[in-house]
């Protein structure tokens, strides 16, 4: 599904180099519910955006889904994003002054989908994530929880092969953390691969492996046995 | 091109036009100001020209006015101060020898008492020829101009303004027919005309005759003066200078006694006013311009911050799929949409005021401003260069927006 060789990745600062990835070599195979954890400046971040090819790496291969991901154009980057990830952030990243709806639609209008087709579909998804009564809300009617929903409900609508999550609980509060986890699970077992970006060790320890980085290269890559979230609603 | 025809494309643009209600309205005010700016005063100038135009209209505008004055030189045995007098004869040698000339037409003016059975008056009487309709445009409200029938049997026949007939007959009364005693002659009333140019020299209020004026005042061929035009691509300026060259010659005047021959140049003020008006265009048209550009830089350096506001919005859209060229895109049409709709908002304002214009400085026969309007092709023009500039000022923040990596747009906080 996913295959790393010898990835490295440094950013320039000032006259110097600075070397964030060192070299990482990783593949996840179909189905997978991978942690990738680490402490700030462990290349963690680095690593999530060159799979998500929002950033390019430097030296190293990078194969997804049998495809290699090299020099890629920014309209060819465009459309392998739309088509192969979905994107879950932190600080969720809606679009504030578009509702629900139009949110989980937006990746489906890049994909060039008829307006009937879309809302059918995102519809649908979020009807998933048990937030179709909030369709016409806007983000700002929403809490946090349901933010994330919609979120991965605008990451699910484009049917990607990955889900990449950066830190998705990291604004919550446990209780709907744990939520957040549930349904990343029940999505991993309907067969989703799941790529979760953490540095809370309960969040890591939901996933069916843990990768640890440390200084820009994996010190760890242990498979686990999955703590399963309880839905506390 | 099919994007601009769909609902999404729109959707988008309205959103993110509403979303800052205020800041696209302070927008649309530069674009709005400069085109209003451009339709006000282009059609202001060009209500100015057309009333220049009326208060012109019924004159042939390449004349030249010629009289006699008297001599600042002497020459050949005549002493200086010699009075010179303009003759019929030479009314023929100009318009054969001076090249270019179309028609001259000699004057003779009076001013006499005019009497209609007990009521009488002081006017203007001056001695024409028919061709005078034809550089000075006669509106007839009854009867007819001179005709050559007249001149040739020096009828005693009488044109008159309609103010004087105002002043000598009774309302609804036909003067055609009627007599009205002037230098103790009976003359015929033929027609009466519509007093126009007030603003051009003395009204001629009442025509005779030329041969019939030359009999009862004992003119013998004497003129007054003489209005002489041009040909339309000939100089008037150099028909004056041969002309009065030329006169000087048949009445032994000293070649370069400049007192001799006084003159009016019509055409030559006429170019002067018509000169003020292109200019007057021309500056009308940088201002509008200039405005404009202004105002479209203004829409470009808003979009600009707005880009930047929207630099994560744009990040995160970019992660879920979007290229380049579509946000470029989406934020060119933008841009075009701001320009274009604030144009026409400043054009319709701009047909406002020229309409507030028409009513206040445009009614009656002495408006300043006659039909105070900007044509259509001007409005399509105006249009034109505003999708053009919208356009082009788009493409700076279009392509701000992309320059930034998705990712660094995503962390941008």
């Amino acid at each position: 599904m996913l295959k790393i060789q010898k990835l490295h990745k440094s950013y320039p600062i000032g006259d110097s180099k600075l070397h964030v990835l060192k070299g990482i070599d990783l593949s996840v195979d179909r189905g997978e519910m991978v942690a990738i954890m680490g402490s700030s400046g462990s290349g963690k971040s680095t690593l999530l955006n060159i799979i998500g090819m929002l950033d390019e790496a430097d030296q190293g291969d990078y194969i997804l889904d049998e495809v290699p991901i090299k020099n890629l154009t920014e309209k060819k980057a465009a459309v392998y994003r739309n088509k192969f990830l979905g994107f879950i952030f932190q600080s969720f990243n809606l679009i504030n002054y578009k509702n629900a709806l139009e949110n989980v639609s937006l990746p489906l209008y890049y994909q060039g989908l008829k307006r009937k087709k879309r809302i059918e579909k995102a519809k649908f998804h979020l009807e998933k994530v048990g937030l179709l009564d909030w369709a016409s809300h806007l983000p700002s009617e929403l809490s946090g929880g349901q933010k994330q929903r919609v979120a991965i409900a605008r990451a699910l609508a484009s049917e990607p092969k990955l889900l990449l999550a950066d830190e998705p609980t990291g604004a919550l509060d446990s209780t709907t953390s744990h939520d957040i986890m549930a349904f990343l699970q029940h999505l991993n077992d309907e067969g989703k691969t799941i790529l979760i970006v953490t540095h809370e060790e309960d969040i890591a320890a939901m996933c069916k492996r843990i990768v640890r980085l440390k200084d820009g290269i994996i010190m760890e890559d242990n498979f686990v046995n999955q703590v399963r979230a309880t839905a506390h609603v | 091109m099919k994007f601009l025809f769909e609902r999404d494309t729109w959707q988008e643009v309205y959103d993110s036009v509403s979303k800052n209600k205020v800041r696209t309205v302070i927008t649309m005010i530069g674009v709005w100001w400069g085109i209003l700016l451009l339709i006000a005063l282009l059609g202001a100038a060009r209500g100015m020209e057309n009333s220049f135009n009326r208060l012109f209209g019924d004159f042939a505008t390449n004349s030249v006015f010629i009289w006699g004055q008297s001599t600042s030189m002497p020459f050949k045995g005549f002493q200086e101060g010699k009075r010179v007098r303009l003759k019929l004869t030479h009314a023929n040698k100009i318009k054969d020898n001076v090249e270019g000339v179309e028609l001259v037409v000699p004057r003779n003016r009076n001013q006499g008492l005019v009497v209609r059975n007990f009521l009488s008056g002081n006017f203007g009487i001056s001695g024409d020829y028919p061709m005078l309709d034809k550089i000075q445009k006669k509106k007839m409200i009854r009867g007819r101009f001179i005709n050559q029938n007249d001149i040739d049997f020096n009828k005693k026949v009488a044109v008159i303004s309609e103010e004087i007939y105002k002043q000598l007959f009774e309302k609804d009364e036909n003067p055609i027919g009627t007599y009205i005693q002037m230098n103790s002659s009976n003359f015929k009333v033929i027609g009466v005309f519509q007093n126009g140019d007030r603003n051009m020299g003395p009204t001629d209020d009442i025509h005779i005759p030329f041969t019939t004026f030359q009999q009862i005042y004992n003119q013998g061929d004497r003129i007054g003066w003489m209005v002489i035009t041009g040909k339309p691509e000939y100089n008037i300026k150099q028909i004056e200078e041969d002309t009065k060259l030329l006169l000087r010659n048949l009445n032994q005047i000293h070649p370069r006694d400049k007192r001799a021959f006084g003159s009016f140049n019509l055409g030559k003020e006429f170019k002067k006013i018509t000169g003020f008006l292109k200019g007057m265009q021309f500056l009308t048209w940088f201002v509008g311009i200039a405005t404009l550009i202004a105002g479209v830089f203004a829409i470009g350096n808003i979009l600009l911050i707005t880009v930047k506001e929207r630099t994560k919005e744009i990040g995160v859209r970019r992660a879920l799929g979007a290229t380049p060229f579509e946000i470029k895109r989406q934020i060119v049409v933008e841009a075009v949409f701001l320009t274009l709709v604030s144009g026409l908002l400043g054009i319709i304002t701009g047909g406002w005021i020229l309409i507030a214009i028409d009513r206040v400085w445009g009614q009656g026969d002495d408006a300043t401003l006659v039909n105070a309007s900007v044509s259509i092709s001007v409005v399509f023009v105006a249009l034109i260069i505003l999708v053009i500039l919208g356009t082009l000022i788009g493409l700076i923040p279009a392509f701000k927006a992309t320059s930034v990596k998705p990712i660094e747009a995503l962390r941008e906080e």
